[in-house]
């Protein structure tokens, strides 16, 4: 990850985006609420997703971000809201509905088998011609579905105990791009990678949005966030709080919004280190996104 | 199975390609040698061990290498080679059956009763028992999917179960011969492939493994992939063709190749082609490798445990209708002793690993040979059971502390 200085064409785009008026959102969500008995998990949260936007779902733990994923991808119907998927109203009952729109996720425990190789693993549970496996073409597809996400797998035959965790995320997000999805959801794709690891899969979501994909990026890390995302969501004990743009919102900001105050040992220490109040333009040194100006 | 594909970099295409394994015979060698140092042995061990055990058995007794005793060795093999090409597939996803023994033993009293006592067709009467046995697979399914039972315990249970009713089955008498000149007993014991038909079957199966090894190399070159040179095609094909000529030569300067031989390799082949080029055999490897990652690929993970259940009970049933006809008689031994222990054995010393998603059909085939190939050496010695007992106890020791060795190298090489 480099660090160049935010680019600001991108948020005049993303505002434009944002607006709702010329490009519709691919994705909305309106007063989603989900609970579960008693406990009220999520209250009337709003979302939009516009195809070709990362938008980074981000909040401290119990916020709701996994639950809201999960109505999105079916595991947990929203007990009440409404979610326009391309100007339509529908409904995600199951994972198989929501595969079916276009709806891809790409949970945090990488779901590979890893006894299996790259192709066996993309391809597991479709497989082409079933009584004699057709595995030129998989291998062909496969190899062009990595090739098109610029992704370092050593061999598609390798079994995927050989690669590593990057890889591994890899092979995940390009198996969910196989359904051919207009939406994917990433859970932590960036929990437990080194530093190599991790600029591996956000140059992968990178690609995801120049192939026009809108990506909704769980995560818990703002470097990460700031590097990809063109909107951050925050939610905060079950509720919004707070839709910024990325570029323009700094670290601290965004801490703020998750934590729900400003007033913390993370924006105190930035403003001792930074000596003043204009503390928040470069924070923590390798936020800004380099790909901020190949984008529009 | 030690499919060695050898990629030309000429025809190495796309970004994930890159592959660096150089091409011709010299290449797939090092490339052999590369993924055995990195501990994928592949079938390297068992043929290892075979060659030991045998050049040992044949200083100790010259008979053994005889025509005569490799042919009785083949048809000796085949009815618990059945049983273990069963459990290949339990073990494959992750399960493992311990009442194989007691299957195979109810099965040959069922068979026995019905053909000799019953006075059924012969070929009913197998056909009523591999029946009772697909049923009994689809019980152990059902146990083990709806109330999560270990697979452990079921067919524990399993094998003393089917031990009383096998002995049930088979009545006071405790043994029922079977007529020696039913079909079932000529099968397994005086039917023999004619020459000619032999060596016709071995070129035709050398021709298919070039035919279907060109076909698809010609389909990735076309695809733009890597592919199988000619030359190593080729080379597989004519070792294939050679080494098959010679063991029929070898084997028919006596009585031949058997028919139940055969058809316990046919069974082999199919299941290997089911288990590596079928959806279905990639659900197998799936569910044993990652049951949570099959179930989100949409693999129905009940029916393919239900499918390796009642596979397993299935070939449990024939290999011990097998073992009946070449004994002649089903009796209360039968499936008991030390069948059970050596079916699962010879899968695990084939390479079959015991914690699932590792291995193949064809570990039984050379799992087996082993097993059998000591069982064989001490009885021509004399020895009693007690050495063989002790004997295969220290293979399957080897054999598996070798598998565990060779996963951790496997681990370090990042091939595991």
């Amino acid at each position: 990850m480099s660090s160049s200085p935010p680019s600001p064409t991108r948020s005049v785009a993303a505002d434009a985006g944002k607006a709702g008026g010329t490009p519709a959102p691919l994705l909305s969500l309106r007063g989603i609420s989900k609970s579960f008995g008693a406990v009220a998990a999520l209250t009337d949260v709003d979302l939009d997703v516009s195809a070709g936007e990362v938008v980074a779902l981000v909040g401290d733990n119990g916020a709701g971000k996994s639950t809201l994923v999960k109505t999105l991808s079916g595991v947990h119907p929203p007990t009440s809201g409404t979610i326009t998927f391309e100007g339509r109203e529908v409904s995600v009952a199951s994972p198989a509905a929501a595969q079916q729109l276009g709806i891809a996720t790409v949970f945090q425990d990488l779901a590979l088998c890893e006894n299996l190789n790259v192709i066996e693993n993309l391809f597991l549970g479709r497989e082409l011609r079933g009584l004699r496996l057709d595995d030129v073409a998989m291998e062909v597809r496969s190899r062009e579905l990595l090739k098109q996400l610029s992704a370092k797998i050593p061999s598609v035959r390798v079994p995927i105990a050989g690669l590593s965790g990057g890889q591994r995320q890899t092979v995940a997000i390009a198996r969910s791009l196989l359904g051919d999805p207009k939406i994917i959801i990433l859970d932590e794709p960036t929990a437990a990678l080194g530093v190599a690891q991790t600029a591996e899969v956000l140059n992968l979501i990178e690609r995801l949005r120049e192939r026009g994909h809108g990506v909704i990026m769980i995560s818990h890390n703002m470097a990460d966030v700031k590097a990809v995302a063109d909107t951050v969501a925050v939610l905060r004990l079950g509720r919004n709080n707070g839709v910024f743009d990325a570029a323009t919102t700094s670290a601290e900001e965004l801490v703020a919004a998750i934590t729900g105050a400003t007033d913390n040992e993370v924006t105190r220490r930035a403003s001792r280190s930074a000596g003043g109040a204009t503390t928040a333009a470069e924070p923590a040194g390798t936020t800004a996104d380099k790909e901020g100006d190949a984008d529009e | 199975m030690s499919d060695v594909d050898v990629r030309p970099p000429a025809a190495a295409a796309g970004a994930a390609g890159a592959a660096d394994e150089p091409s011709g015979l010299r290449g797939s060698v090092s490339a052999l040698t590369a993924r055995m140092r990195g501990g994928d042995l592949g079938v390297a061990p068992v043929v290892a061990g075979l060659i030991v055990i045998w050049t040992v058995m044949q200083i100790l007794n010259p008979v053994f290498l005889s025509s005569d005793n490799l042919s009785n060795l083949t048809m000796e093999m085949v009815p618990v080679g059945v049983i273990s090409l069963g459990v290949v597939f339990m073990l494959l996803v992750g399960q493992i059956d311990l009442s194989v023994g007691s299957l195979s033993g109810v099965s040959a009293a069922v068979t026995a009763v019905l053909f000799v006592d019953q006075g059924f067709n012969p070929w009913l009467a197998v056909l009523a028992a591999v029946a009772i046995a697909c049923l009994i697979g689809w019980v152990y399914a059902q146990v083990f999917n709806r109330f999560g039972v270990p697979s452990f315990v079921i067919t524990l249970a399993g094998l003393l179960g089917f031990l009383g009713l096998q002995l049930h089955v088979l009545g006071p008498k405790g043994a029922i011969n079977l007529p020696f000149d039913s079909r079932l007993v000529t099968f397994a014991q005086l039917d023999f492939v004619p020459p000619w038909l032999a060596y016709t079957l071995v070129v035709l199966a050398a021709a298919a493994l070039y035919g279907t090894g060109h076909a698809r190399a010609s389909a990735r070159r076309k695809a733009g992939l890597t592919a199988t040179s000619q030359r190593v095609l080729i080379a597989r094909s004519v070792a294939v063709l050679a080494g098959l000529v010679l063991a029929v030569w070898y084997l028919n300067r006596d009585r031949g190749v058997g028919w139940m031989f055969v058809f316990f390799l046919a069974l082999v082949v199919v299941a290997n082609y089911v288990l590596t080029r079928t959806k279905y055999g990639k659900a197998v490897y799936a569910v044993g490798g990652n049951v949570e990652a099959a179930r989100r690929a949409g693999i129905n993970v009940r029916t393919i445990y239900t499918s390796a259940f009642v596979i397993c009970t299935t070939l449990a049933a024939i290999g011990g209708i097998l073992a009946a006809a070449r004994l002649a008689a089903a009796n209360q031994s039968t499936g008991a002793g030390d069948v059970n222990l050596n079916a699962i054995a010879a899968a695990v010393i084939g390479g079959t690993s015991l914690f699932g998603g590792r291995g193949g059909a064809f570990a039984s085939l050379l799992g087996i040979l082993v097993i059998q190939s000591i069982s064989n050496g001490l009885t021509l010695l004399n020895l009693d059971s007690s050495y063989r007992f002790m004997v295969t106890g220290v293979v399957l020791m080897l054999a598996v502390a070798l598998d565990s060795v060779a996963r951790r190298s496997r681990a370090s090489a990042g091939r595991a």
